[in-house]
């Protein structure tokens, strides 16, 4: 298995933390404290926006970057395996 | 049957099944002790780690917490499941890729350095005796309110199951066990919240009836009507903060960062079979706790909402059987300052005089009685609090245990031990770890519940830098580790200590080094960390090729590389 190969599987999945943990970010330091007052003025149903983030959002979010990383991660590691296979690399 | 006869069926109940589990489960060689073979499957690691993680202090005071903090708490919530982002992306692959059984391991052979490695296991050591000694105050705690045991037989029962299933079973016993804890202890939390949701808001769902309308017809949402009568008693509005942003920011990055380098949760990510395995099991494992956690503060805010409902201004002599059997464990005071027999609870904006006292701790334990749910479901909240107490108490003394034979033992001092004599000296050493951990919870020292928080803070400024660091930047070298690691820590137990034991007086923001509270300071401590190990590293020469080499493998997928399998 060649160098290159090496490093394209893992400039990928740097590429994927660096999204995922912006994503990570925005909806709990972003939405939950640095801009809860403005959030909170866009009410659902009992909540204001921000303290839903706070409380209830970031947590449900978490989860789903965790399952897209998982499924995006499984995907790299098939497409990496597969090419290891292929006549002269 | 009453509900103290239903709390024994309950308690017994759950006790028999960990036993039973642990006999079916016992541990024959170290790498079963460790890390359970490391055969796993991730879906049952996910259910031991979401056990092994949420402690007493998820299942018991954090609700409680939330109910008086308002909105504020949102940093608990935020706090201790944004880690596992951190942990899955982060940490968890490249730990079970490493292989081998413990966090001093890692630190050990990636630093190439026995003081590394012992830099680490002391701080492990440190982290959890902390944190092992609050959850026998919280066993102590469920005995003595609901069983009517003294706190010290209480916390002597817990330490005798605890110890039969650790040292018999290891990693393999406690794994199986935690997942019957956390089936327990979900169960125990999500019952007593249907209910009470259906009661206030009509809406079967907890996560959903808090941000519904009351079911009294009124058409006033749930929060609004909190708000009102916070406000009304002289408190915060429940929907507004009191801290302010910056120190918000810095103790949720703390927890967040201090639960992705807590060495009980690490280890769990050893027991998969595959570096997939530990991915998944992380996601599944913040799934479960998602459950608790969002469930939480709905608990919170109907819990605050009975309480203000109820006892403002209600007469001494009329109090619910709740209020009398709570005061006389000494959790609720009441003081009686304008001696008109009626109870004055306000707050601190309120001209008249506050005369209760409640422990947060007991908002859990007592939400199912203050809303009269049937007895069988308090008995059920009890069985819940020490699963939860039980569970993680488990996890924590086999990483003492594991740092004392396996770290200490076996790759410091003597490495030819033979397997069976490091698999008893591992069992005897998590015997006396039960011993120690019984002592401080029947003698806490009175800052436990700080100290637990602080070592969130501790484990931040320690493990997390190293462990990032090892494994995205090559050129970390032992040098740089070392003097991250020390000064990272030092600052931040410096900060703790003269806060928090040496001027409790000058703990306030004025104070504060940037407005930053010793709950939070981890954060700064961390960051410390962080540029101490980056600039100490390209001072010193880089480390050696082998070690590239293993970094580089680290980061690959399965099956690529030198395996790093377990002799299991």
């Amino acid at each position: 298995m060649s160098r290159d190969r090496r490093h394209a599987y893992w400039r990928t999945n740097l590429r994927y933390l660096t999204v995922l943990l912006f994503i990570w970010f925005a909806v709990s330091f972003g939405c939950g404290i640095l801009f809860v007052e403005q959030l909170d003025q866009i009410r659902i149903g009992g909540f204001g926006l921000g303290f839903w983030f706070a409380q209830q959002g970031s947590i449900y979010c978490f989860v789903l970057l965790i399952l897209a990383y998982v499924w995006l991660m499984n995907r790299a590691d098939k497409k990496f395996e597969s090419r290891k296979q292929e006549p002269g690399v | 049957m009453n509900v103290q006869a239903w709390t024994f069926v309950m308690v017994g109940l759950s006790f028999a099944l960990y036993i039973g589990v642990a006999i079916w489960a016992r541990a024959g060689s170290t790498g079963e002790f460790y890390v359970a073979g490391g055969k796993v499957s991730p879906l049952t690691n996910g259910l031991a780690t979401a056990a092994d993680w949420m402690s007493a202090a998820s299942f018991i005071s954090m609700a409680g917490i939330i109910s008086f903090m308002g909105r504020d708490g949102s940093v608990y919530l935020m706090g201790w499941t944004g880690g596992y982002v951190l942990l899955a992306l982060l940490l968890a692959p490249y730990l079970r890729k490493f292989g081998k059984y413990t966090v001093p391991d890692f630190v050990g052979d990636r630093y190439y350095s026995q003081i590394a490695r012992v830099v680490a296991v002391v701080c492990a050591i440190f982290v959890s005796f902390t944190y092992v000694a609050g959850q026998m105050r919280g066993v102590g705690i469920v005995f003595s309110r609901f069983l009517d045991v003294g706190i010290n037989e209480g916390v002597l029962i817990g330490m005798a199951i605890v110890f039969f299933y650790a040292v018999l079973g290891g990693m393999k016993g406690i794994t199986y066990t935690q997942v019957a804890q956390y089936c327990v202890l979900i169960f125990a939390f999500m019952v007593p919240a249907i209910y009470i949701s259906i009661m206030i808001t009509g809406q079967p769902v907890p996560q959903l009836g808090f941000g519904s309308t009351l079911a009294d017809g009124s058409g006033v949402y749930l929060l609004e009507r909190l708000d009102g009568l916070s406000q009304q008693l002289g408190f915060a509005a429940y929907t507004a903060g009191g801290k302010s942003t910056q120190d918000l920011f810095f103790i949720t990055a703390a927890l967040m960062v201090g639960t992705a380098g807590l060495p009980h949760v690490l280890v769990r990510f050893y027991t998969v079979p595959k570096v997939s395995g530990a991915r998944s099991s992380a996601g599944w494992a913040l799934l479960f706790i998602a459950l608790l956690y969002t469930t939480a503060p709905a608990v919170a805010a109907f819990a605050r909402t009975n309480l203000l409902s109820v006892i403002p201004e209600i007469a001494y002599t009329d109090v619910p059987e709740w209020f009398s059997k709570w005061e006389s464990t000494g959790l609720i005071k009441f003081d009686d300052k304008n001696g008109d027999g009626h109870i004055q609870y306000t707050g601190p904006a309120s001209d008249v005089e506050n005369e209760l006292t409640i422990d947060r701790d007991i908002m859990v334990l007592a939400n199912p009685e203050i809303a009269q749910l049937p007895a069988w479901v308090v008995g059920l909240v009890a069985a819940g609090g020490l699963a939860a107490a039980l569970s993680t108490a488990a996890g924590l003394l086999l990483v003492i245990s594991s740092a004392v034979a396996h770290d200490l033992l076996k790759s410091t001092f003597r490495p030819n031990i033979t397997d069976k004599g490091e698999l008893l000296v591992a069992r005897i050493a998590a015997g006396l770890a039960v011993c120690v951990a019984g002592y401080f919870g029947i003698n806490p020292p009175g800052f436990v519940a700080q100290v637990v928080a602080f070592a969130f803070g501790l484990a931040a400024a320690s493990f997390f830098p190293v462990i990032l660091l090892g494994i995205f930047w090559k050129r970390a070298n032992d040098r740089g580790a070392i003097a991250g690691m020390i000064s990272g820590i030092g600052f931040t137990a410096g900060y703790i200590v003269y806060f928090k034991f040496m001027n409790p007086e000058l703990n306030s923001a004025a104070h504060w080094l940037f407005g930053i509270s010793p709950e939070g300071i981890g954060t700064f401590g961390m960051m410390i960390n962080f540029a101490v190990a980056i600039s100490v590293s390209l001072l010193t020469p880089p480390p050696p090729a082998a070690v590239q080499e293993l970094v580089e493998e680290i980061r690959l997928p399965d099956h690529i590389g030198p395996a790093h399998e377990l002799s299991a």
